[in-house]
């Protein structure tokens, strides 16, 4: 699980000052944003907008195109399970079913109690182990039942994952 | 007596595998028997089913040991594997291994050998005498001798390296950019992930002689954000070569200044695309730009740019250091050199497999994948990522050469080949070619971002049996709109999965004439 700052305008403005000097410095920010709160909140684009001379549609537009940008909190574990050609050549597809009813939560949904994020990624990179996941940032490859079942477990107690 | 020296690599593969805690359970059983060893973090040989493959420094050579799991440990160090004893998980001397010994390894000389950061080691095997030729040679001999090693753009698009380079070489300007495309987010391929976590320097030496071969004395890497451990290691080697001097101004005391940084993209596919991802660097949104003019005149901020793709500017140190002609010696027809051939999905030894071009599909496939990993028959391939083409087992003796490939209406890409077995459903990989360039899709060209979605409503349609000829008629219409109408390849090759699914898997597409309904 992911710890994260709760959200404060100065934090938010130092964050930006830690980027600004980047050539092209939008993409940077948001990122740093993002690993900061965990997510994008609305009042940084206007303050992004001005100190980079941008306007905040500009920022908005960035914000918006990029899949891996949040405008809303994750759940306290996000597992990202890869939806690409190598890892449904290994059964993803039906796995991905699976931990969909073990987390009691839809792809690309958060769970209610906000427990749990489950997203699609598209390739991690482990295509010769598929099928492959991001579970709270770690890799795991050779993803099978036995492993979903432990992600649920973490989930459930609110425990990082491999955290035995 | 010297500590034993033992290795447990720490790529994202082998790690996703458990290599940190096989690492961390050797520890522990050193400590308990009181043995002192050095316990060094390489790269991966690119044999991922043997991952997490423990090596151990003997005089025999490297002994292997895969795939270990943390559970293992234990009974290895019972067994003595520190001597290269014998047991069920041994491999023998990883050098002498047939999978390894039948690659040509010129890019990936160094994977799995050394460790990725030691900067000692990578000059002591062979590292950064490529610059130093560099250096001797001065910037219009270093274009030439890539020109000279027939290197054409190993993320797909099989452009000459040499003519981007002197392109950029003779623009004017009084600031140029070096832009190393590591957005490699082609299903199937991990070659420049393994660069990146395995051998660093090598990328960074490679942009070094690019910026002093065309004038820059910037680089970046945008590097995609599913790899977040290359990154690290990325920036960690970048900042030990500026302290060595090997970066910065000045390098090796020559007067030439390069300096680098690392960019992270956010998990857009489509700014694996040269402009998309110059948009991005920039801080946009990854629209494609409309080409001319081309990066090499206007590219990242509106400078002449070399933007290459990763395996090309890793593979610039070894044609330096070689000669242009030693590396040019390699391959078929107009594809000179080695690819780095990702043997991925559902197949038996999947990695890395670099070889001079001209290698047939199946001995890839079933010679060295040693056929699927469920045991069941092949039925297909898709080679180059989601925009290559699916091939049937009977064009296997197809070459892997660029020419060769085009005139079966297929790709190398980036180099991946995703096996299938005989369960897939091919309509459904169509189907998903489609939704996924809908769901990545820039929205620049109309043809791309709209034909993409009535691309998966008209396969849904074939497939229920709905107005069949005449949807499949639309099909095709529709590709071929797609294909020349696109601004760039994503809309641009979707069509090749989706056309070559429909001609080789008719009958995945209901093509068997089925029963008529029932009264309606």
């Amino acid at each position: 699980m992911a710890v994260y700052e709760d959200w404060s305008t100065e934090r938010a403005a130092q964050v930006i000052a830690e980027h600004k000097h980047l050539d092209g410095a939008t993409m940077p920010i948001l990122h740093a944003m993002q690993e900061t709160f965990g997510f994008v909140p609305d009042p940084v684009v206007p303050m992004i907008a001005e100190t980079l001379n941008l306007s905040r549609a500009e920022v908005y537009g960035v914000l918006t195109f990029y899949h891996d940008f949040r405008r809303e909190p994750p759940g306290r574990t996000v597992v990202k399970l890869c939806a690409a050609e190598a890892c449904q050549s290994m059964g993803s597809t039906a796995l991905t079913a699976y931990a969909e009813a073990k987390l009691g939560v839809s792809m690309g949904e958060t769970s209610a109690d906000g427990r749990v994020t489950l997203e699609p990624i598209y390739c991690l990179g482990l295509c010769a182990c598929a099928p492959s996941a991001l579970v709270d940032g770690q890799l795991v490859g050779r993803l099978d039942r036995a492993t979903v079942d432990e992600i649920a477990e973490c989930v459930a107690a609110g425990k990082h994952f491999g955290e035995v | 007596m010297k500590s034993p020296r033992i290795f447990v690599p720490n790529d994202a593969t082998a790690i996703a595998c458990g290599a940190d805690r096989v690492a961390k359970r050797l520890e522990a059983g050193l400590l308990a028997r009181g043995i002192t060893a050095d316990i060094t973090r390489n790269g991966s040989r690119g044999m991922f089913w043997l991952e997490p493959l423990v090596e151990i420094e003997t005089e025999r050579g490297r002994i292997g040991y895969g795939p270990v799991t943390p559970a293992e440990v234990d009974e290895l160090l019972h067994a003595g594997f520190l001597h290269g004893a014998d047991h069920p998980k041994c491999i023998g001397v990883v050098d002498e291994l047939p999978w390894l010994k039948k690659q040509t390894r010129l890019t990936f000389a160094r994977i799995g050998i050394i460790d990725p950061l030691s900067l000692t080691e990578y000059e002591a095997h062979g590292g950064y005498r490529g610059l130093k030729r560099a250096l001797e040679l001065g910037p219009s001999g270093t274009v030439e001798e890539v020109f000279e090693s027939g290197l054409r753009g190993r993320g797909g698009a099989g452009f000459p390296t040499g003519i981007k380079w002197r392109t950029v070489a003779a623009a004017p300007a009084d600031q140029k950019y070096i832009v190393c495309n590591a957005d490699e987010g082609d299903s199937g391929t991990f070659a420049d992930r393994l660069i990146m976590e395995a051998d660093p320097y090598c990328l960074i030496e490679g942009m070094t002689i690019a910026g002093l071969a065309v004038g820059a004395t910037k680089g970046f890497v945008y590097c995609r954000s599913e790899y977040p451990l290359a990154f690290v290691v990325m920036e960690k080697a970048i900042e030990k070569a500026r302290m060595a001097g090997l970066l910065g101004d000045n390098i090796l005391g020559s007067g030439v200044s390069f300096d680098m940084e690392m960019r992270m993209g956010a998990g857009a596919y489509v700014c694996g695309e040269e402009t998309s991802l110059l948009e991005s660097l920039e801080g946009k949104r990854g629209l494609v730009r409309a080409k001319p003019p081309l990066p090499a005149h206007v590219g990242l901020f509106g400078k002449p740019t070399v933007i290459n793709n990763l395996v090309s500017l890793a593979t610039v140190p070894i044609i330096l250091d070689k000669g242009g002609k030693f590396y040019r010696d390699f391959g078929m027809g107009r594809s000179r050199g080695t690819m780095p051939i990702q043997l991925a999905g559902n197949i038996k030894h999947g990695g890395l497999f670099e070889t001079a071009f001209g290698i047939s599909l199946g001995e890839l496939v079933n010679e060295i994948g040693g056929g699927t990993a469920s045991g069941r028959p092949v039925k297909a391939v898709q080679a180059g990522g989601p925009l290559g083409a699916y091939l049937p087992v009977h064009q296997f003796d197809t070459p892997f050469d660029y020419e060769a490939f085009a005139a079966k209406d297929a790709l190398i890409g980036h180099g991946g080949i995703v096996v299938f077995d005989d369960t897939v459903d091919m309509a459904h990989m169509a189907k998903f070619a489609m939704e996924f360039c809908a769901h990545e899709s820039c929205g620049k060209c109309t043809p791309c971002r709209i034909g993409s979605t009535r691309g998966v409503e008209t396969i849904d349609k074939i497939v229920a049996g709905e107005k069949r000829e005449q949807n499949l008629a639309l099909l095709e219409d529709l590709c071929h709109t797609m294909k020349l109408g696109s601004l760039c390849a994503l809309g641009g090759f979707t069509p090749y999965p989706v056309v070559s699914a429909l001609t080789h898997f008719p009958e995945d597409f209901g093509a068997t004439p089925k029963l008529p309904a029932a009264a309606e």
